[in-house]
């Protein structure tokens, strides 16, 4: 998993059916010191994140669709957990 | 699979229910000689890795089939502490 920021919503009405009811968030990765590396991707939602969140994206297919509920969907990215906190050492 | 140290912990009260009791750790992989590479991985530990120790970790798909890792949205799992690295 990688930590990430969400930094936007995307909307989609025509889509894949399994897309349904699922939140599309634009996500910005992070490093250890919290500045953005790389793009911004888009990732499915589980848990209720928004904008400005600080969040845990897992990028596997089975994972990410299995994270909304979904099974045999096409996802390959979702917001697993919120980050309350990052401890280094 | 890749080598890692074990840098630090993400706390996540609000995530996914299946990743409860979990520990995730911050894994920065190292090379051979344990010089620090590019990029970080949070992964779920199964081998109760502690902080600054060497070890694999796999990523993707097989991160499931990690020890208590099946049927879990995980992509990266900690799955060994390392010995010894020999090169020639």
């Amino acid at each position: 998993m990688i930590i990430a920021k969400v930094v936007g919503n995307v909307v989609a009405t025509q889509k894949e059916p399994t897309h349904h009811g699922h939140k599309i968030l634009l996500i910005q990765p992070l490093d250890l010191s919290g500045a953005e590396i790389g793009d911004a991707f888009l990732a499915l939602d589980d848990v209720d994140a928004g904008v400005g969140d600080r969040v845990l994206v897992v990028q596997e297919g089975w994972s990410a669709a299995a994270a909304v509920g979904e099974e045999m969907a096409p996802i390959d990215a979702s917001v697993v957990g919120v980050v309350d906190n990052v401890d280094i050492t | 699979m890749r080598l890692a140290t074990i840098i630090g912990t993400v706390v996540a009260t609000r995530k996914d229910s299946r990743l409860e009791g979990k520990k995730l750790l911050i894994c920065q992989y190292v090379n051979p000689d344990g010089e620090d590479e590019a990029g970080y991985v949070v992964a779920v530990d199964t081998v109760s890795a502690g902080f600054h120790e060497k070890v694999l970790i796999v990523q993707g798909s097989s991160a499931r089939m990690a020890s208590g890792c099946k049927d879990i949205p995980v992509d990266a799992a900690v799955v060994g502490i390392v010995d010894e690295v020999s090169q020639d």
